[in-house]
């Protein structure tokens, strides 16, 4: 549609789809980046592979659908899908987990609902909830990290027979990542500071993410500075990241300490899993969270409540795709009921009173 | 983030406003002071004003050949010619009368003969013709015969609202709304601050900046006048903080003249400041209810080139028969504001400017926020014209709309508090009315949530059209539903009067039958 321009404003900001999607990507790569750097080639090959089928998955989709291609295809949000699918992926998971994601990321995610803006769940957290509850075996295997100057790293030909010959990892190379390993820990009646202290964790390490997990599952430091600079950007609000990392962090001093025993404290959840990439990457997905600011604050609460609930209690280690699904559900019912005051009405939408002494 | 930058305050302006207030270092925090908490929503275009803020008002524009006098430029009922083709008339003779209590006349902007009254492409996007007076200039530029000086202040706040009102003085920030008339209402209810919007927060436009830059002590004169209208103490002019300049000069007015009983404040700069209800919730914290008026909370707002309309109509008797206008936008080689009169077309002020006319991709009456695009620049100048810009292809940006991203920016923007996604989703998909639970009505057409909007949405196109189709509707109803009651109402009078009838005959039987009875019971 062009008629815009027969209609005031007749100026508009400059900034535009594409470059919110690239600017996304752009503090994203860090973070990617140090995952490809501590899991190696196989690492660098799984993310290629999601990114591509994304890509193409969206462009089968237009094609079908009868849309231009071209112009949606360059507003970048395929890649930006894909590129978190891939993140939620085991670095060294075998290529047709990438392509499979993809494919339920961008199609039966996003295109099914009827294209861009239109879908109720975040594909991303949509693909990896699908793919681990149909291929769990697959998605927990989980590389340690290792640098890749080390001669136990694998090499280009291993690499390429890890990921697209099904190669199974030597011994040793894989183990549990941190969240896991303390609740399989505790399950066997271990107690909270011997099984971090056979887990060998460490805070800086964490922060850092020289640790096992999917590739953004690694470091915290990245990923929140990269939110950070997001933030400053004013490419997202604080509202979402904000509640959801302090509802984290509440519920975990909380129970700390009540049992420290058994329950780790806010610095280990912070820097654990895929927190900092869920608060400033994922919950803050645009289609799927409320638009109101007030709505934002009670969706980041309730995803890190739910972060919180089923990392401690429920029965898989990591909560971050299950409470940001979930919430995405509620969100047109946050949306109904959170709206702003509009101006010179109550919240009920009722003009306000008049004040004393006015007719 | 969209309210208020602080950063923008930081950059530089803390140190330019020490320089420029010698002796007061310290005086900065204190001057922004006010409502932060209730400024909504809002926006930071581009101002552009560069081109035309520190160029002098532009009096030196020739007389045009010929003039166009809108009898309809106000809002109310349009005026009614008291002149005739072919009539001799005086600058500043009244030409048109107002008529109802909600109107203004019309006064001749210079001498000259009356050529004629026809139907002239009006100032309005579609350019339709309306009722129009044609004044050929004489050249010789010649006033009527003024009143003597008088002391405004020895007049009745009564005869102050008439004065303003035969002076044909209506809003001059682009409302036309005819400034007696609220006059009258502010002294009815008491009102008791006058507030004076200098915000100016549209691009371009410098129009009320140059005005209190030049001519700062005649505006602080009308606000006092219009105080003394009004009955009332107090005046506080808001003052968008990018116009320290325009700020110093008033504040030493206010300070010279008005003995404390005029304010002068500064107001944060950003889009849309200058609505008058933002300006109310920051100067004085008041928030005006959906259904009622600024007067209700005890405020008037009235714009500064009012304020000089109407000390010029008090002081000097002289009525509105020009106004200063922005010339500008890309396309205009010489922008610049000029003092031009009422009825001039718009094509010779942009050719006064030197613009060119193969570069220009729009016309714009008003600022790029709100105004309206015009077809062609050959319609006149009417009294709420701001600007006139001449926007080349770049700063009118083709654009194509995409989905919506839910990315809520325009929420976020929205200095009403509305969800524009929202609103645009139900307009979309054809249930107009689902659009008014969203608040439809309550939108200013600010254009907030288009300037904004990533996915290029022209959101407020699709408010306009649904309100404008709502009200289509409504109409259809209306006039349905008396159609109607005008049916109904005939069969209730046809049924009536067969009853009527066959009463009288039932009576007449029975007085028929009367004599009888009583002849029996005889
Ligand atoms: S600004 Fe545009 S894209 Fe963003 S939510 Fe509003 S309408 Fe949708
Ligand atoms: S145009 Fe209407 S909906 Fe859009 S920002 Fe302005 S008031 Fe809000």
């Amino acid at each position: 549609m062009s008629t815009s321009m027969l209609s005031a404003p007749f100026t508009r900001s400059e900034l535009q789809i594409q470059s919110i999607m690239l600017t996304v990507v752009l503090a994203l790569a860090p973070g990617t980046a140090w995952g490809v750097f501590i899991f190696g080639w196989p690492a660098l090959f799984i993310f290629i592979v999601t990114v591509a089928s994304a890509i193409a998955f969206e462009a089968a989709c237009l094609m079908l659908a009868g849309k231009r291609v071209d112009a949606t295809l360059l507003d970048g949000s395929a890649l930006l899908s894909g590129w978190l699918i891939a993140l939620t992926l085991p670095p060294w998971a075998p290529w047709w987990i990438g392509v499979v994601g993809a494919f339920i990321g961008i199609v039966v995610g996003k295109q099914v609902f009827g294209g861009l803006g239109q879908n109720l769940f975040n594909p991303a957290m949509l693909a990896r909830v699908a793919l681990l509850v149909s291929f769990p075996v697959e998605m927990t295997v989980w590389a340690n990290p290792i640098s890749p100057f080390s001669s136990a790293a694998p090499g280009l030909l291993d690499s390429i027979a890890i990921t697209f010959g099904g190669l199974t990892p030597a011994d040793g190379s894989t183990g549990a990542t941190m969240l896991g390993w303390v609740k399989t820990e505790f399950s066997q009646g271990r107690l909270l500071d011997q099984s971090l202290a056979t887990g060998d964790y460490g805070f800086y390490k964490s922060l850092l993410g020289w640790t096992g997990g999917s590739l953004g599952e690694t470091s915290a430091l990245f990923y929140l500075v990269g939110g950070v600079w997001l933030l400053k950007k004013q490419i997202i609000t604080w509202q979402i990241p904000f509640s959801m990392l302090a509802t984290v962090a509440l519920l975990a001093s909380v129970f700390t300490l009540l049992d420290g025993e058994r329950y780790p404290g806010p610095l280990f959840h912070l820097t654990s899993g895929a927190l900092m990439l869920g608060a400033f990457f994922i919950a803050t997905d645009y289609v799927t969270s409320p638009n109101s600011p007030v709505g934002q604050m009670i969706f980041g609460a309730g995803c890190g409540l739910l972060v919180y609930v089923i990392r401690t209690w429920g029965s898989y280690p990591e909560g971050v795709a299950f409470a940001v699904l979930l919430m995405n559900s509620l969100t047109p019912v946050i949306d109904h009921y959170v709206r702003p005051r509009i101006y010179g009405r109550n919240r009920k939408g009722k003009p306000l009173e008049l004040p004393e002494g006015r007719e | 983030m969209a309210l208020f930058d602080i950063h923008a305050l930081w950059d530089g302006k803390l140190f330019d406003v020490q320089s420029l207030l010698p002796g007061k270092p310290f005086e900065f925090k204190g001057l922004i002071k006010g409502n932060q908490s209730k400024i909504r929503g809002g926006v930071h275009p581009e101002p552009r004003k560069e081109a035309t803020a520190d160029r002098p008002i532009d009096t030196g524009f020739p007389l045009p050949p010929m003039l166009y006098l809108a009898l309809w430029q106000h809002v109310g009922k349009p005026a009614d010619p008291v002149v005739k083709v072919g009539d001799k008339v005086l600058k500043g003779q009244l030409l048109a009368v107002s008529q109802g209590l909600v109107s203004a006349p019309i006064h001749a902007p210079t001498s000259g003969i009356v050529a004629d009254i026809m139907d002239y492409p009006s100032a309005h996007p579609s350019a339709l013709p309306t009722p129009t007076l044609l004044l050929e200039p004489d050249g010789e530029d010649r006033w009527m015969e003024l009143p003597e000086k008088i002391d405004p202040f020895s007049l009745s706040p009564e005869e102050i609202s008439l004065r303003v009102g035969a002076a044909g003085v209506v809003g001059l920030g682009g409302a036309a709304f005819p400034s007696a008339v609220k006059l009258n209402l502010g002294r009815r209810t008491k009102i008791q601050t006058l507030l004076i919007n200098g915000g100016e927060c549209e691009p371009y436009l410098t129009c009320d900046d140059r005005l209190m830059r030049e001519r700062a002590r005649v505006i602080v004169d009308g606000i006092l006048i219009m105080l003394h209208g009004l009955g009332a103490q107090k005046a506080i002019v808001g003052i968008e903080d990018n116009k320290l300049e325009a700020y110093t000069t008033m504040r030493m007015a206010a300070d010279e003249l008005s003995e404390g009983k005029v304010e002068i404040a500064l107001v944060p700069s950003f889009y849309p400041m200058g609505w008058d209800k933002q300006l109310i919730g920051y100067l004085t914290g008041k928030e005006v209810p959906a259904d009622g008026r600024a007067t209700d909370v005890g405020v008037l707002m009235h714009n500064v080139g009012t304020a000089y309309a109407v000390q010029q109509a008090i002081r000097h008797g002289k009525p509105l028969i020009s106004r200063i206008v922005t010339v500008s936008g890309g396309a205009v080689g010489s922008a610049r504001n000029i003092e031009a009169p009422i009825g001039t077309p718009l094509a010779s002020l942009l050719a006064h400017c030197d613009y060119r006319p193969e570069d220009t991709a729009r016309y714009v009456m008003g600022g790029p926020m709100m105004g309206e695009s015009l077809p062609h620049p050959n319609v006149p100048l009417v009294k709420g014209t701001c600007g006139i810009l001449a926007l080349t292809q770049e700063e009118v940006s083709a654009s194509n709309a995409k989905s919506c991203i839910r990315c809520s920016r325009c929420v976020t923007a929205c200095p009403v508090g509305l969800q524009p996604l929202e609103m645009v989703a139900r307009i979309r998909a054809g249930q107009l009315e689902q659009s008014l639970k969203f608040g439809l009505k309550d939108c200013i057409s600010c254009g907030s949530c288009s300037y904004v909007c990533p996915s290029e949405i022209p959101l407020v196109h699709y408010f306009k059209y649904a309100n404008g189709e709502l009200l289509t509707r409504d109409q259809a109803n209306h006039k349905a539903e008396q159609t109607k009651k005008l049916a109904e109402e005939k069969l209730a009078r046809l049924e009536r009067q067969k009853q009527e009838a066959a009463a009288a005959a039932a009576a007449r039987k029975a007085a028929a039958k009367k004599p009888k009875i009583t002849e029996q019971a005889a």
